[in-house]
């Protein structure tokens, strides 16, 4: 490789690290949830109930996914370089994709509870 | 508790090849590492090869892998490290072995070069002394840092290191720390830019090895941590350009 | 060689978090995909969450609330050592992350159960 861009690693280390402080946020409230929601069991009404045509948990789940898929590939990169013989570029594409991955299916799957309001 | 002798397997070889060769050594009292390694050469194997200068922890050059952790061979007492009367010695991880217990410090001190860990200040000798109060936060974070002797068992201790043969590695990053707080330096921008990245700071995990290992108590992974911010910050202006 | 420069709290974190962080990396599409294909009939919905009060998944869950748990506290930690004034005794912070983690699944446990 020739000289990496010195720039782009140090704002990806920000990215990692301010995405993890919105995910912080996010997953206590994610546990507090599952928790409060677990007990007597689980049942489809009452999560749809809840979640379905709600804006607000619509904006959260979004955020949630959001911040996931700036904080998780960012981590998978430093990892297969660190881990693997793999090419840089290799995989900076690999993670690329993880990251369009995570967005596509979480917000597709964020926007399927909202609608569910409407329908 | 040990008995009249110590079983030692110390580290045989040149480069990546060699083997574990063992020795009968006499207990004595108040025994360092260093102690045992010399007893070797001088009365079994002349051919053992090592490096030592000073023997009471000043110089930092008889650093050794010693029962698996990285260590000052003359201030590691046997009594501390040899409970079952074995003792394992190797030259330490991260760098190339010249012969046995010898390593290369090339790599280690180029990377101090890489950090821009010299010192660059813009007065000359017709000026008056700079005044730099030691209670000014600047200076208490160099001082917290400056009493490296470059020894070379952080940097053996680190498995950041072993992982990315780019990566600065505690001592420089730690050095380079004390010279961005340094107010008679003037060369912040072109080090800020020197120790950001994946082969710099950044790559850093915080294992914290260095802290665990380092005999001088210096904490190279808060001054990573205040490198970490200061090129976060820089990278954000669009400095390391 | 013996790797005994490893044997310390703040490795052992360090691995915590990276074995934490990648599973729940794999974790995340089929979590989102089996909700998303789950959801599409409220009959299916209820059809999962039937499946998921089996011991066994139950279980299943618990590790993934504590994989979540520990890398949670785990960059906390992190992001406290990396952004805040430095604090000595990292050692029983670790203590305190992985204990918090314990909580959270036990917790966990007893709503669920």
């Amino acid at each position: 490789m020739s000289a990496p861009n010195i720039q782009t690693e140090a704002r990806l280390w920000l990215a990692q690290r301010v995405s993890a402080m919105v995910l912080a946020v996010c997953i206590a409230v994610h546990l507090g949830t599952i928790v409060y929601a677990v007990r007597g069991g689980l049942s489809a009404a009452e999560i749809i109930g809840r979640v379905a045509g709600s804006e607000a948990w619509f904006a959260f789940y979004s955020v949630f996914v959001i911040a996931v898929t700036v904080h998780a590939p960012i981590g998978l990169r430093a990892i297969l370089n660190e881990m693997t013989k793999l090419p840089k570029t290799r995989v900076d594409l690999l993670c690329f994709l993880a990251a369009v991955l995570l967005a596509y299916l979480g917000l597709k799957v964020a926007w399927r509870f909202y609608m569910l309001g409407g329908a | 508790m040990s008995g009249d002798t110590l079983t030692v397997s110390v580290w045989r070889g040149d480069g990546d090849v060699g083997r574990y060769q063992e020795f009968e050594v006499p207990r004595q009292e108040s025994q360092t590492v260093l102690d045992v390694v010399t007893y070797i050469q001088r009365h079994i194997d002349p051919t053992l090869s090592y490096r030592f200068a000073c023997r009471v922890g000043v110089c930092g050059s008889c650093a050794m892998t010693v029962n698996g952790k990285p260590r000052w061979t003359c201030r590691t007492h046997v009594s501390k490290v040899a409970g079952d009367g074995r003792l394992e010695v190797a030259p330490l991880r991260n760098l190339q072995v010249i012969k046995d217990l010898s390593v290369d410090m090339t790599d280690f001190f180029d990377k101090w070069a890489r950090a821009e860990g010299r010192f660059q200040g813009a007065q000359t000798r017709d000026d008056d002394f700079a005044q730099v109060s030691p209670d000014s936060p600047k200076r208490r974070r160099a001082s917290a840092g400056i009493e490296c002797i470059g020894c070379g068992v952080c940097y053996a201790s680190c498995d950041v290191v072993a992982w990315n043969q780019d990566y600065l590695g505690p001592a420089a990053l730690n050095r380079a720390w004390t010279l961005v707080n340094d107010v008679r330096d003037i060369a912040d921008k072109q080090r800020l830019k020197a120790v950001a990245g994946d082969a710099g700071c950044h790559a850093c995990h915080s294992q914290q090895g260095c802290v665990e290992r380092c005999v001088k108590h210096l904490n190279p992974t808060q001054s990573i941590a205040g490198l970490k911010r200061a090129t976060a910050l820089a990278a954000l202006k669009g400095e390391l350009e | 060689m013996k790797a005994g420069h490893r044997d310390h709290p703040n490795y052992w974190a360090f691995v915590l978090h990276r074995v934490s962080g990648v599973l729940l990396a794999l974790f995340l599409p089929v979590h989102f995909q089996v909700l998303y294909l789950a959801i599409k009939k409220a009959s299916a919905f209820d059809g999962f969450l039937a499946w998921a009060e089996m011991p066994m998944v139950k279980l299943a869950e618990t590790v993934l609330i504590l994989l979540l748990a520990a890398h949670l506290t785990g960059g906390l930690r992190l992001l406290a050592l990396e952004f805040l004034p430095w604090r000595d005794g990292q050692k029983t912070i670790v203590a305190l992350t992985g204990g918090i983690s314990l909580v959270i699944g036990l917790v966990y446990l007893l709503n669920a159960a």
